[in-house]
């Protein structure tokens, strides 16, 4: 079966080939200082309804990545294909942008209706979408996040978590096959990072949309059902969470980290624990542990 | 020089018709020294509390005392409160603006009508204090890495020689490492100078690792106001009001509720270490005993 995949009928929702992005830094004056290579020569397999997490510190090249995949930014070098189609083929532009939402970090510069209902159609609206269907779609989309009941409501006085949630519910009113999001609770309290990520989860799991979720909440990822991790632009560790986060040194040396659990666990192991190394839930914890006292007492 | 908030009240709009209570009758004492942590969920108050300390904000009703003196009257010096209460407001380096990080720190002590020399040392200070190595100060702040910028940003403030410190949520964007190395300066920080910090932030791991007094915040009113193990005992208040306890305590009580005799009272992955082996060796203890 691997042949037929690699033959470029199946070829998943998104799949990036040895891309190179670089920019040029200019001095005030416009001459140029020289060339920074923000993504170096990265692969991307993304099968439709994954849950990839993207993590990396800042600077990592995560988010010039990002913007990649739904033709915000174009290659140097290398392809990137959405649905099949080329990002840097203008013809494709629109549909490519409704194929893969994107949903940034701060709630703020993402709503522009005056009304959740009316920021939620403003996608579908643009697309030439009838009036009888957008409404339809904005109701499922604000069903989709939990965000129904506000559907009248100003969202000047929403939560940071709330606002994000009808930002998401723009973008899967536009039925894409894939969400981007680019660290979507990083302005959030706990209350509304939760609110967030289970509404990610719910598209993920029940609409079967896919996710690309970066993010700096090592807690996020968990869900995940493949995590990258980039470095200087290249993609430096990739595999389930558990395996990525199996890591901890490593994960530590490119800035990063690993969730609680995962840390405490990893702690007891150099204290000469018996204990196996991606623990990622507070039920495995217990559970590690349980057979740590079998097998010492 | 303390600060203390007696019975201070902020109401938005009080002359419209739809006034906002953002802070309802607030008493507090925040003595010289002490590392705190204000918590609460967007929208609690916290932002307008600290705006608060500075005078940046007035109350509508209740007295805010600096060092014994009311900051309302009028023969108050706000100038120099605000150089002594030094306010770092979220995402600072959104606030950088001169061509290198050295004049962008010196902006803000040059306003103080100090002379250059003493402007510069107290930049230079400044600089060094956040941990910025001198190469990057004659760079262009904007070609700094985010962590680095946001160093500037709060080298900014503490050219000004603050007796108090405030931060707002002065890790928000930043990744694990950038968030570590940005407290863990601050915390070096107020050992060396003795001054007082204020943390307002999201993360409850990070205000259980480094602050000795929690403030929770709701609905305008201080509803917690402990040492952080005393605070994050009461986690289902806390969940009730948008926060939670760090990911450890809920580890240890599910452990507890699993039939484990540890201690619930645990903040940080150390403490719970120690709480685990501490277990661990009382069982090596019973079985040697029976044996």
């Amino acid at each position: 079966m691997s042949a037929v995949k690699g033959h470029g009928f199946d070829m998943g929702i998104i799949k990036v080939r040895d891309l190179i992005f670089e920019y040029i830094r200019r001095d005030e004056e416009g001459n140029v200082e020289g060339i920074t290579t923000a993504v170096d020569n990265v692969n991307l397999d993304i099968n439709q309804g994954d849950f990839v997490a993207i993590l990396g510190h800042n600077g990592s090249g995560k988010s010039t990545l990002a913007k990649h995949l739904n033709a915000i930014l174009y290659p140097t070098e290398g392809t990137v294909w959405v649905d099949g189609k080329d990002t840097q083929k203008d013809e494709y532009l629109w549909d490519i942008r409704q194929t893969a939402g994107m949903v940034f970090q701060n709630p703020d510069n993402q709503i522009i209706g005056q009304i959740v209902e009316e920021d939620t159609g403003f996608g579908p609206e643009n697309m030439g979408v009838p009036t009888k269907e957008i409404w339809e779609r904005v109701e499922e989309s604000l069903k989709a996040v939990g965000m129904y009941e506000f559907r009248h409501h100003s969202p000047n006085k929403l939560s940071g978590g709330q606002k994000q949630r009808v930002s998401i519910a723009g973008v899967i009113a536009m039925h894409p096959k894939c969400i981007i999001l680019d660290e979507p609770t990083a302005m959030l309290d706990p209350k509304g990072r939760k609110e967030v990520i289970r509404a990610v989860r719910a598209l993920n799991d029940v609409e079967r949309i896919t996710v690309i979720l970066i993010t700096h909440y090592m807690e996020e990822v968990i869900y995940a059902d493949k995590v990258f991790v980039m470095d200087k632009g290249a993609v430096t560790l990739q595999g389930t969470p558990r395996e990525v986060f199996s890591e901890v040194e490593r994960l530590k040396e490119l800035r990063l980290d690993v969730p609680q659990v995962t840390l405490l666990a990893h702690a007891l192991r150099q204290e000469g624990f018996p204990m196996p190394k991606g623990i990622l839930t507070k039920e495995e914890f217990r559970e590690a542990l349980d057979d740590c006292v079998k097998e010492l007492f | 020089m303390p600060i203390i908030l007696d019975k201070v009240s902020h109401i938005y709009g009080q002359d419209t018709n739809t006034p906002v209570k953002a802070l309802n009758n607030i008493n507090l004492v925040i003595p010289d020294g002490q590392f705190i942590g204000i918590i609460g969920h967007t929208g609690s108050g916290k932002s307008t509390l600290v705006q608060h300390l500075n005078g940046l904000m007035k109350a509508t009703a209740g007295n805010i005392y600096f060092n014994g003196e009311d900051i309302d009257d009028d023969d108050f010096d706000k100038k120099k409160l605000r150089s002594k209460v030094g306010l770092v407001f979220q995402y600072p380096e959104h606030q950088l603006f001169e061509t290198d990080v050295f004049t962008d720190v010196c902006f803000g002590p040059k306003n103080l009508g100090l002379s250059k020399t003493e402007v510069e040392l107290r930049a230079y200070e400044a600089l060094k204090l956040v941990g910025l190595d001198d190469e990057y100060f004659y760079q262009s702040p904007f070609d700094l890495s985010g962590g680095q910028k946001r160093r500037v940003a709060i080298a900014g403030v503490l050219a000004m020689k603050p007796q108090v410190l405030v931060l707002d949520e002065p890790t928000a964007g930043l990744d694990p490492k950038g968030r570590d190395e940005i407290l863990e300066q601050i915390s070096k920080l107020k050992k060396e100078t003795g001054i007082t910090v204020i943390l307002v932030s999201h993360s409850m791991d990070d205000v259980a690792r480094y602050v000795e007094r929690i403030i929770v915040m709701n609905r305008g009113c201080v509803v917690y106001d402990d040492a952080p193990r005393e605070v994050f005992r009461y986690y289902r208040e806390l969940e009730e009001i948008g926060l939670a306890a760090p990911q450890v305590t809920y580890m240890m009580k599910d452990l507890q509720e699993h039939g484990y005799d540890v201690s619930d009272n645990v903040t940080t992955i150390d403490e719970a270490k120690d709480e685990i082996m501490r277990y661990f060796t009382r069982l090596a203890a019973a079985k040697k005993g029976n044996g």
